[in-house]
């Protein structure tokens, strides 16, 4: 179970509608297609479960507030009110705070981005994935290409901070095609975008059609040159890479991300979300899961005020572990002096010295301004070089 | 003390799988040598391995209590012997201790090849002979055609033969009393001055050093000063015993007995099979003629995956000998793999076992260099050499010659898998001496290159028969051979774990095979690898592991952290175990991998 602390710290909310409508071959994200969803039950439950973890972490300072899914589009923006106003009750201190919601471009949806706003939202973004009909109709989306211009219109005409979230190296993808199609993003003059490569998820559709042979994907050596050719774009459309996949320019990072990235705590509320929250030993923390099944986790919260199922103690180590995993994916990398403050320990302490040491000289890590990160032709490489470089 | 006439020492003699470790408990059961809740299945297969593998490895002994339809008390010791060909050696000299031998054949299945391999020796040893059917519970069991096969291919007399079935029980009182009638019993003097031979020894964790004894003249008993004729050693006796088979002590053992006994003596090592025990203060006129020592065949390297394991591999193997002085060891060391053992063992299944027991008695992952024979290099200066090490090898300009061993191959395999298995012997280099028929199935005899054998001819012989032929073997003769050493470059690099010798004509197709293991087993890294397989400065074989290039995950959010810690986890305990080639990693299991020769 997760132990009450009194601690101050910085957090970021994270809440999660787990509903869609309509399950894409390519998702592998806590999202489930219902025909009827008891609003107002739901909107009672988040309420609790806020309310729970309120009492067992009375002194934390919400940083920003994410709704993500599923498609949080659906979720009634009356709910999306009342969350908001009950975690700036419980944890805010008057100042703006980043509050995002992720939004599928359909019209009905686009149709109530004026409520979000009105309940509090102050940055959106939205699932265009593609700008080509085709592709949308490989990628099992409900909208074609118009509808996502709409939408986008609509989006940018009510809130100052848009982005949207396009998928890439897609089946018979050519660097000129992709070229052509990044280029007309960026013509949008969007401040943030997240570009991400298509993956197969296990258990996916896409896992079955794919292990079948049904499409193949870019290889490797194809799919580095597609992740070259994406941050040489939006490095000189000003809108450089910040993370592995996320775009913004300066100033417009999203800060929800960032606090994930950067090793603060975070706060999961509704199925399948996942925090790191304060541990009263220093330096460590609290993992926890919720249960992801929206009906058990629906019924959880009605019986005990809280839906989760998992609890795990980080500890310092393997917090800073998580934090170097997470952090050298940020383009200026780990804050050397913050890391040290943080956990007591300089991250060298958990880096091989003899790694370190080739990994600078092949140019793949470098070591800044009290900054540690990887250089550009050691981010298409992240996961190998966190295996050499963990001591 | 029982009278002699009253006493048979036999053996069991039988193809793998034929039932002799299920007879044997049979007899023990019917004879009341274990109580029903006492007996577990085989029970003379001590050793975990032996019991889940089906095999027998060290010689086992029994004293079974019998009275017989003629009213009269009999002692039985039954020895059990090994059934596997690396083992040939031990059961040489278990049949030795005995004047007969039960022959069992699987009613359903007929003669096989270590069956005759097995029989021959029994008759080389002068054994009267008892044949038994076994498994005519099987409805396919057919002991009238394999009585036939028997005395055809063996040329034995199965008038007598007895039909039983160890599982059942059906039979068993036959075997009994056939045993009783028809095998001869001891005939040495009691009274003369000791003469026994040492049969086995090893080591019990409460007794110490066990040695296992056949009287052949005189007794032996306790507090009894004997020595050992061929070590020169005296030891006075400790204990006398027989089991039983529970270990039960005794007063002495006299002619024609078998049993244990234990004295003052150290380590297994310092006991010689086969050599002649007799009293200090009296002894015999004449040693018995003894055995030769077993020779390992089977050489490779044995390394600890983990670099610190390295005392605790040394300490396991200094255990393991303990028990089993068959196999040799002694340090070495390789720039890459670090500190390990050169071992030698008597032929691959030995290697296997000794490997799996580090594994699973003292928890040892190793890396296993590629098996070696001992090749003769016979130097332009006109020395010879003895290499068991293929990267011991000299300098081809000072090799006159390199002879390589060679042995004498019995293959038994149903017709319709004939033509495969000839395919396989000549790819292997074999000359083909005769080709009978028994029954249905055809009778190979085969001249192979040990060295081809020790790959994976085993294997491979099963896979094409579907496990329906049978192998057995003896080592002949060295030959000379034109062998050639193959290296493994990686990255430029010899990986000195995988050089082997290898005849000439195999070296490309073996090479080929190699790299394109490798190349499946060698992570990637941030340049290209090339893998290359080649004769002096001559490559024969190539592949190219490409550079990797991008293995970045695009969407990384709070959730899937935990996930991707583990496999991170998992990558840093697997990185303890690389070994380092020039600048590229090889994972430790990527060795015994790349050698298990099999294809597809
Ligand atoms: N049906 C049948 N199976 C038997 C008989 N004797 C042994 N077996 C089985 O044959 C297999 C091999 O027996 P085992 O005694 O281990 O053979 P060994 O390798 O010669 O010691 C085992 O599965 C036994 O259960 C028998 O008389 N009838
Ligand atoms: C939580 S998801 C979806 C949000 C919203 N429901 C939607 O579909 O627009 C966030 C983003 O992850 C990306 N994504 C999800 N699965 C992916 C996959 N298998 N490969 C690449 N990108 C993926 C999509 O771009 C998606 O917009
Ligand atoms: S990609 Fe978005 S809309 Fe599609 S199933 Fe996943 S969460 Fe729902
Ligand atoms: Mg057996």
């Amino acid at each position: 179970m997760l132990t009450a602390s009194h601690i101050s710290a910085k957090c970021a909310i994270y809440i999660h509608w787990p509903f869609c409508l309509k399950k894409c071959p390519y998702c592998d994200f806590n999202s489930h297609v219902r025909d009827h969803v008891d609003a107002a039950a739901w909107q009672r439950a988040m309420l609790d479960e806020i309310d729970h973890f309120k009492a067992l972490f009375p002194n934390l300072q919400a940083s920003s507030i994410f709704f993500g899914g599923g498609t949080p589009s659906l979720m009634p923006p009356e709910t999306t009110a009342a969350i908001i106003e009950q975690v700036s009750s419980h944890w805010g201190n008057g100042d703006d705070i980043e509050i995002t919601l992720e939004a599928n471009p359909s019209s009905v949806e686009a149709g109530r981005f004026q409520n979000y706003k009105q309940a509090g939202v102050n940055r959106i973004s939205i699932g265009v994935q593609s700008l080509r009909d085709d592709a949308l109709k490989f990628l099992g989306r409900l909208h074609n290409v118009s509808e996502a211009m709409t939408a986008l219109d609509v989006a940018r005409n009510i809130f100052d901070h848009v982005s949207f979230d396009l998928i890439y190296a897609r089946p018979n993808m050519t660097l000129a095609n992709w070229k052509t199609e990044l280029s007309e993003a960026l013509a949008m003059n969007p401040s943030h975008l997240s570009l991400y490569q298509l993956t197969i998820e296990e258990g996916t559709a896409f896992d079955h059609q794919f292990r079948r042979g049904r499409f193949t994907l870019p290889d490797e050596e194809h799919a580095a040159a597609l992740l070259t050719l994406t941050r040489e774009m939006t490095l000189s459309a000003g809108l450089p890479a910040y993370e592995i996949s996320n775009h913004a320019k300066p100033g417009a990072e999203s800060q929800h991300n960032l606090a994930y990235w950067q090793g603060d705590f975070y706060m999961g509320i509704g199925p399948g979300a996942h925090g790191r929250l304060p541990s009263n030993t220093q330096g460590a923390a609290q993992a926890h899961g919720q249960i992801s099944r929206p009906e058990n986790w629906l019924a959880a919260v009605n019986k005990k005020g809280l839906g989760l199922e998992s609890f795990e103690t980080i500890d310092p180590k393997d917090r800073a572990v998580e934090a170097l995993m997470m952090g050298l994916r940020l383009t200026k990398g780990i804050d050397l002096k913050a890391f040290q403050a943080r956990f007591g320990v300089a991250l060298h302490n958990f880096l091989d010295p003899v790694e370190v040491e080739k990994l600078s000289a092949s140019g793949h890590i470098a070591q800044e301004n009290g900054f540690f990160t990887l250089t550009p032709s050691g981010v298409p490489l992240l996961n190998y070089l966190l295996g050499r470089l963990l001591a | 003390m029982t009278d002699q006439k009253n006493i048979r020492n036999f053996s069991i003699v039988a193809h793998i799988d034929h039932g002799k470790s299920t007879l044997a408990d049979r007899l023990i059961q019917h004879t009341g040598g274990l109580s029903e809740r006492d007996m577990q299945e085989q029970v003379l297969d001590s050793m975990d391995i032996e019991r889940e593998r089906g095999i027998t490895i060290k010689a086992q002994t029994v004293r079974l209590k019998y009275t017989a339809n003629n009213g009269e008390n009999y002692v039985l010791n039954l020895m059990d012997t090994p059934g596997h060909v690396d083992f040939a050696y031990e059961v040489s000299r278990c049949l030795s201790a005995c004047e007969g031998s039960l022959l069992v054949v699987d009613a359903s299945q007929g003669v096989e090849a270590q069956t005759l391999a097995n029989v021959y020796q029994a008759i080389e040893n002068d054994h009267d002979i008892v044949t038994v059917l076994n498994k005519i519970d099987l409805p396919a069991a057919e002991p009238e055609r394999v009585k036939r096969q028997i005395e055809d291919v063996i040329g034995l007399d199965t008038e007598g033969a007895i039909e039983c079935s160890a599982k059942s029980g059906v039979g068993i009182e036959d075997v009994l009393e056939a045993v009783v009638q028809h095998l001869p019993a001891p005939t040495g003097d009691p009274s003369a001055p000791l003469k026994a031979m040492l049969v086995d020894s090893w080591y019990d964790a409460y007794l110490g050093v066990m040695v296992l004894v056949r009287v052949i003249d005189g007794v032996v008993k306790k507090g009894q000063t004997v020595q050992m004729m061929a070590a020169g050693t005296e030891h006075q006796i400790d204990r006398v015993g027989v089991f039983t088979p529970k270990g039960v002590m005794v007063n002495q053992l006299s002619a024609g007995e078998v049993g244990f006994i234990t004295a003052s003596i150290k380590e297994v090592s310092d006991t010689n099979v086969g050599d002649t025990i007799t009293d200090a203060k009296k002894p015999c006129a004449e040693a018995l003629p003894g055995f030769k020592p077993s020779q390992p065949v089977v050489f490779c390297g044995l390394f600890p995956a983990d670099a610190d394991d390295y005392p605790k591999l040394r300490d396991s193997l200094a255990k393991l000998r303990l028990n089993d002085a068959s196999f040799e060891f002694e340090a070495e060391s390789s720039a890459a793999l670090g500190f390990g053992y050169r071992c030698g063992f008597l032929g691959m299944l030995h290697l296997e076992i000794i490997q799996e027991r580090l594994w699973r008695e003292f928890d040892l992952e190793l890396i296993t260099t590629s098996p070696s024979v001992i090749y003769k290099i016979h130097m332009v200066k006109g020395d010879m050499l003895e290499l068991h090490n293929p990267s011991d090898m000299p300098d081809v300009v000072r090799i006159d010659y390199i002879e390589e061993p060679w042995i004498n191959a019995t293959i038994l395999v149903p017709d319709e898998f004939l033509g495969a298995v000839l395919k396989l012997c000549e790819d292997k280099r074999g000359i083909q001496e005769n080709l009978t028929y028994v029954g249905t199935r055809a009778m190979l005899n085969y001249r192979l290159p040990l060295n081809e054998v020790v790959y994976d001819f085993y294997d491979r012989l099963k896979s094409i028969s579907r496990g329906y032929a049978s192998f057995d073997y003896e080592m002949t003769n060295y030959d000379r051979s034109d062998l050639v050493k193959m290296s493994i470059l990686v990255n430029g690099e010899p990986v000195d774990a995988l050089s082997m010798l290898v005849h000439r004509s195999q070296a490309e197709a073996r090479g080929r095979v190699l790299c394109e293991r490798l190349k499946d087993l060698i992570p990637r890294a941030l340049f290209k690898i090339p893998i290359q397989a080649a004769i002096g400065g001559k490559v024969i074989a190539r592949e190219t592991l490409s550079a990797m290039r991008k293995d970045v995950t695009a969407k990384c959010y709070g959730g899937d952290i935990t996930r991707k810690k583990k496999l991170l986890e998992k990558q840093k305990k697997g990185k303890k175990k690389m070994r380092m080639y020039g600048k590229v990693e090889i994972p430790h299991d990527a060795f015994i991998a790349a050698l298990k020769m099999r294809e597809n």
